[in-house]
């Protein structure tokens, strides 16, 4: 009987360590070594350098380089665009990935392929197709300009054109989950009576908060960060139509290091703290779980796991 | 309520021949537990998620009570559906999931606090309010689905193979459970399963589907003692199956006599169908006509009962099944020659099989 216990006492620890599935101790070493190079040399490193060029003439500089009018313009230019493109994208999002997880329609295949268009064409042509339709010389350019109407090169191309590069992304994640968790609970739902906007607003917007969170946290990051599309639409208008990473380029190419690295780090610093946002939404849905597990632990003991089953 | 389905077809590919549904007429009474019972691919969640209005039906129609509901949503049909994997709202306590359709239907929230501990109460879950339904069990969530469906009142309650995700034990445990319950609310129910000893145990009514047919509906003891197909008697309980010839106007299996068939002629083949606790084993030497000799081969204790695994003279296997203290007084072992007497078989002329 004592060997039994003891056999049963020593497996967790044998399990931990000696169990097939876990490699030998040198295997893992390397594979944890190959990890931190590669992390420090793709991650880290230029992570620190643009901190530290930009820091690299003083704190002075660097505010000095952050109170300048045109980089001050670009800052509230990116928030402005992703304050508009990140929540038209949360309403598209979630709109077609409802449509296409729910219904079956003609089509629907074709409307996928279209929401994956914006990741498999190059950002620059995306920003060229809306040249070529709201340019002066595009489709719609002798019309708007007739109206008075400025998209390409004024602040409603560089709008279009980062909503188109980001769409996906809330409705890739949003369909994601929406086809993973099935339709169980909307049916289940359905039959206890609620309506369809009842269903949605109850049931399944809550089901897929986190694929929605995350969608929206990495829609605002490249949002933020887009580039290509932009920089076309743009004009880089000094002080007017320069988003972030325009003026980035900007001030790079003006052998400006200092300022340029400046506006660089606060793009980073963005990015940092979207993670940890994401970070910490994770760790409070985790307290909450756990706390509502804890509660009634004392109740359950008490009951005998059979008691609960005989009909009185 | 009752539930009366008239002639309702179902196809889920427009352009084939084979239907899910197929023209399916019965009628479930009110108050009792009916069961829909087929093997896999006989229709059966089809034809309740068709009751519950999650699926249309191509024709035929639903009535709930003096209602006609095939037209209708299914949120407007007051039904309680009980999912095979209990669909519980992942994010909400076990009281909002319960609470859910009352407050769809603006109920005061003190009467839903007061209808929500009474549920709790009547599924054996109280202080389980706040837990989500990732803390549960899976016995657990089933009587929380359960709760869930029952909360505002349905005409009907629907389950979908209520106990086919537990454990055999949870599973036998649930059923007591679930007849008690269903005694106390007299809520009309409807059960879907494939297990056909889930249904003779727990149905007052059972309806046996068959590649989208009624197979045969009634009691589940007729079914059991009268069944009107092959397919009937062999899925409904264990059964040797046999296979003989009338001759001299008497169908038999080797020497064995068996119930003959109406209508059958001289020389047709027919299938018999002999359940193993119909069988009579003696060793006495004393061989009446229509009786066969056969030899004990394998001998399994199953709890009380006795399984006799038998080779008959013509070679037919056949197993017996008696309780302990007759298979006791009998005094049977291994190699023992035997004789047989069959108390009831069902006979189906050959054709029909086909």
């Amino acid at each position: 009987m004592s060997g039994v216990v003891a056999a049963r006492v020593r497996r967790p620890a044998q399990a931990r360590r000696g169990a097939s599935t876990t490699e030998s101790a040198w295997v893992r070493r390397a594979l944890i070594g190959v990890a931190l190079v590669f992390l420090t040399l793709c991650v880290v490193l230029p992570l620190a350098t643009v901190f530290g060029s930009a820091l690299s003439k003083g704190l002075g500089a660097y505010f000095e380089a952050l109170g300048d009018e045109e980089s001050l313009a670009a800052i509230r230019l990116t928030l402005l665009t992703a304050a508009i493109a990140v929540p038209l994208n949360f309403v598209f999002g979630i709109a077609a990935a409802w449509l296409i997880a729910k219904y079956e329609f003609w089509g629907k295949s074709a409307l996928l392929t279209i929401i994956d268009l914006p990741f498999s064409v190059s950002p620059v042509i995306s920003g060229l197709i809306f040249v070529l339709l709201f340019g002066a010389q595009g489709w719609l350019g002798p019309w708007l300009s007739a109206r008075d109407i400025q998209i390409i090169f004024a602040v409603p191309g560089i709008v279009i054109a980062t909503t188109f590069v980001t769409f996906p992304l809330v409705a890739r994640e949003v369909l994601a989950v929406m086809q993973a968790q099935g339709n169980d609970e909307e049916e289940a739902a359905l039959t206890l009576g609620a309506s369809g906007w009842q269903i949605l607003l109850r049931v399944t917007l809550p089901k897929v908060r986190w694929g929605v969170f995350y969608g929206a946290i990495l829609c605002n990051a490249r949002a933020m960060g887009e580039f290509g599309a932009v920089s076309v639409v743009s004009g880089h208008v000094r002080g007017q139509t320069n988003t972030m990473p325009l003026q980035v380029e900007i001030l790079y190419n003006e052998y400006n290091f200092v300022a340029a690295f400046t506006v660089a780090s606060l793009l980073a610093l963005i990015a940092l703290m979207t993670l940890l946002v994401k970070k910490a939404a994770e760790w409070a849905a985790h307290a909450r779980h756990a706390r509502a597990a804890r509660t009634p632990a004392a109740a359950i003991a008490k009951t005998p796991s059979k008691a609960g089953m005989v009909v009185p | 309520m009752s539930v009366v389905v008239r002639g309702v077809t179902k196809r889920f590919d427009r352009g084939s021949d084979v239907a899910a549904v197929n023209d399916v007429s019965f009628e479930a009474p009110p108050g009792k537990i009916t069961t829909l019972l087929g093997p896999s691919g006989s229709g059966k969640s089809t034809l309740l998620r068709i009751i519950a209005g999650l699926e249309e039906p191509d024709a035929g129609n639903v009535s709930i009570g003096e209602r006609e509901v095939t037209r209708l949503s299914s949120s407007a049909r007051q039904v309680g559906f009980v999912f095979q994997s209990y669909a519980l709202f992942r994010h909400m306590t076990v009281s909002d999931n319960i609470a859910f359709g009352m407050s769809i239907r603006k109920v005061e929230r003190p009467k839903i606090q007061a209808r929500v501990r009474e549920l709790l109460a009547l599924v054996q879950l109280e202080g389980y309010d706040d837990r989500f339904p990732a803390q549960l069990s899976g016995g657990q969530r089933q009587r929380v689905a359960l709760a869930r469906a029952l909360a505002t009142n349905p005409h009907v309650l629907l389950l979908d193979e209520p106990f086919g995700a537990l454990d055999a034990q949870v599973r036998v445990e649930l059923r007591e459970w679930l007849l008690g319950f269903q005694d106390k609310t007299g809520v009309t129910t409807l059960l879907v399963t494939h297990d056909q000893e889930e249904a003779l145990e727990l149905s007052q009514h059972v309806v046996l589907l068959n590649e989208g047919c009624v197979a045969q509906a009634g009691a589940p003891h007729e079914l059991y003692d009268h069944p009107a197909t092959p397919f009937v008697a062999s899925f409904l309980g264990a059964a040797n199956v046999l296979r003989g010839r009338v001759q001299d106007g008497t169908a038999r299996v080797g020497t064995l006599a068996v119930q003959t068939p109406r209508g059958a002629g001289e020389g047709a083949s027919v299938h018999a169908y002999v359940r193993p606790h119909d069988v009579r084993l003696s060793k006495s030497r004393e061989r009446r006509d229509g009786m066969a000799a056969g030899r004990v081969e394998r001998l399994t204790r199953v709890g009380g009962l006795v399984k006799v695994s038998l080779e008959l003279e013509n070679g037919d296997p056949m197993g017996v099944q008696m309780p302990k203290a007759e298979f006791d007084s009998l005094g049977l072992t291994l190699g023992d020659r035997v004789l047989v007497d069959l108390q009831d078989t069902k006979v189906f002329l050959e054709d029909y099989v086909i």
